[in-house]
């Protein structure tokens, strides 16, 4: 059995984890085996509304584990809940999401049960009844595939990289609940808030549009065209190169490449941005790259699928509406 | 306060990646080699927290040999010891095994430390695995990603980024940390920091003291084919009239690459 842990923020699945399950039933397919979702929830909190919608993705099991000591984040307790189900389950492979959680917390657990892990996958495949991982690394200047030599097999999936699963609803997944017991004191960290920021209503990873300025915005100000060209789209985020961000011009949780993060969304727009390899390291699995500079010889027309050489300051608000027209039809 | 820096020496984020296909491993030939820009991060850090508590900031490296100028960076920015854990085997991508390696030796030699203080991934293997395990095999708290660190008294509180947002965490001592970019800005060298570093002799230590068994080291990853991505083909240029430029590629977006 492939089990997934399915994250939850604000009472929602995450969709890297609905992503994960997707692929985790893809595999699991392949390999003969079912699959299970895996839930962790706090003291009184309810599971109804996320077992519902893992719909078409839909597992066999959910294992909700539940504990008054689980109500805040923390990846001791969690970890301890799930290496627990680990044990009594053993599941062949345990996914996650490589969120900011899933990257917190899949080593911790990879550790309790003392197994290898993959991670921040972006494609995975069976081979002679193991999965092959295989995952970006030198922050995607080369890709490395790899299969792990203990069970369960722990990996992290990258988001909006798998597909998700559209098929029909089956038959409501089975809902096993289960109470985990922390003792008192074994959790010395734990997330005592989360600060949202202001303005920033998706993360360029999680985005399906990604549009990115750089040292040819000229100025903090000048980000203000792209995050009007951005909300033309119903789930877009700004994102920078480095210098842009080294420069104060906007919060380095923006930026895009080797030092920053790295995203694959369906459109990836860089607005001034030359092309330096540590940004195309973090950007070049996009589908579809689109890149504005007035120099015809920047090396982002290298990967881009689409260039208009030209004065962006004339060509960006130009390309906002004609986006919004098409997007109108 | 007793905190220890782990570093690890990379290929400069610079670099063009060149593959070993018969050995599944990076050319080292022409690559600069530096701290992980994450764990520069990490030492500057380490050392703002002793200015403001006092106590010592130790700096380790678990590789070859040629982790030693990046030891000596380290001694050079402030650092007050430095200690390499010799490890001669080839790049594994396995964070267990470095984790195991390091959480022996925070159990032996750098026993009493109240701080462990990490980049949040080393850059190439781009795992962000270790710190997270290193918490895990000791039974300490963890805060990774993170942006800004207080710590008073036996406890500590540290922010970190995820998707949209800032994590609050709050730890006791002694705890793991991970730090992001913004933290901090790291300190340059002083020359007589690199003079000083020059004459600090930089003790290592071998694997078979720290007692690890050997189905400890055995790596759990298994490499199975290390490549380049393949190359993107250079698309479609537009030059013109702003207007039509604009006008074409919305066009293009939407009838040919149907991402519009």
């Amino acid at each position: 059995m492939i089990a997934v842990f399915i994250e939850t923020r604000d009472g929602k699945a995450k969709k890297g984890s609905l992503e994960a399950l997707s692929e985790a039933k893809r595999r699991a397919a392949e390999l003969g085996v079912g699959t299970a979702a895996i839930l962790v929830v706090g003291g009184g909190a309810t599971s109804d509304g996320v077992v519902a919608e893992l719909g078409g993705c839909g597992p066999a099991r959910v294992h909700v584990l539940e504990s008054a000591g689980l109500a805040d984040y923390s990846a001791q307790g969690y970890a301890k809940a799930i290496a627990d189900f680990v044990g009594e389950a053993r599941p062949s492979a345990l996914f996650f999401a490589a969120t900011a959680l899933g990257k917190d917390l899949a080593p911790r657990v990879a550790a309790r049960l003392g197994v290898g892990l993959a991670s921040d996958c972006t494609r995975l495949a069976v081979r002679d009844g193991r999965l092959e991982f295989t995952r970006p690394v030198y922050a995607g200047k080369a890709l490395l595939s790899l299969t792990l030599a203990s069970t369960p097999q722990v990996a992290t999936l990258r988001p909006n990289v798998f597909p998700l699963e559209a098929g029909p609803a089956g038959a409501a997944p089975e809902v096993v609940r289960k109470a985990v017991e922390i003792p008192d004191g074994f959790v010395k960290g734990r997330v005592a808030e989360v600060l949202k920021e202001e303005s920033v209503e998706i993360d360029v990873t999680e985005a399906d549009v990604v549009v990115s300025g750089g040292r040819g915005l000229k100025g903090p100000e000048n980000f203000a065209l792209l995050r009007e060209l951005a909300a033309v789209f119903p789930r877009a985020a700004v994102g920078a190169s480095r210098s842009a961000v080294d420069s104060g011009w906007i919060g380095h949780q923006h930026q895009v490449g080797q030092t920053g993060k790295t995203v694959s969304p369906n459109l990836y727009v860089a607005v001034g941005i030359s092309g330096a390899i540590q940004h195309l390291a973090g950007m070049s699995s996009s589908k579809c790259i689109v890149a504005v500079n007035k120099d015809p010889e920047a090396p982002i027309f290298k990967v881009a699928d689409y260039g208009i050489v030209g004065d962006l300051f004339e060509v960006v608000p130009r390309l906002r509406e004609e986006l919004k027209k098409v997007l109108a039809e | 306060m007793n905190i220890v820096v782990f570093v690890k020496r990379v290929p400069d984020t610079e670099s063009r990646i060149r593959i070993q296909h018969e050995t599944r491993s990076v050319v080292e030939d022409g690559l600069n080699f530096v701290a992980s820009p994450y764990d520069e991060f990490a030492v500057e850090e380490a050392l703002r927290l002793k200015e403001a508590n006092g106590g010592a900031v130790r700096v380790a490296s678990v590789g070859r040999e040629e982790a030693m100028p990046v030891l000596r960076k380290c001694l050079a920015m402030g650092a007050d010891e430095a200690v390499l854990i010799k490890d001669e085997a080839p790049e594994s991508y396995d964070g267990l095994r470095t984790a195991r390696i390091i959480a022996r030796a925070v159990e032996g030699r750098f026993a009493g430390t109240d701080l462990l203080l990490f980049g949040k991934q080393a850059v190439g293997t781009d795992n962000g695995q270790v710190p997270s395990m290193v918490a895990e095999l000791l039974g300490l708290p963890q805060a990774n990603v993170v942006t800004k660190l207080e710590i008073e008294g036996g406890s500590g509180t540290a922010y970190r980024e995820v998707e949209g947002g800032t994590e609050k965490v709050v730890f006791s001592l002694p705890a793991v940390i991970s730090a992001q970019k913004g933290l901090n800005e790291p300190r340059y060298e002083t020359l007589k920091g690199i003079m000083a570093a020059k004459k600090k002799e930089i003790p290592v230590v071998r694997l078979e003291e720290l007692g690890l068994k050997a189905e400890d080291l055995a790596p759990k990853v298994v490499v199975t084919g290390l490549d380049v991505p393949p190359q993107r083909q250079a698309g479609r240029i537009l030059q013109g009239d702003p207007a039509e430029t604009a006008r074409d590629l919305a066009a293009l977006l939407h009838a040919e690459a149907k991402v519009v």
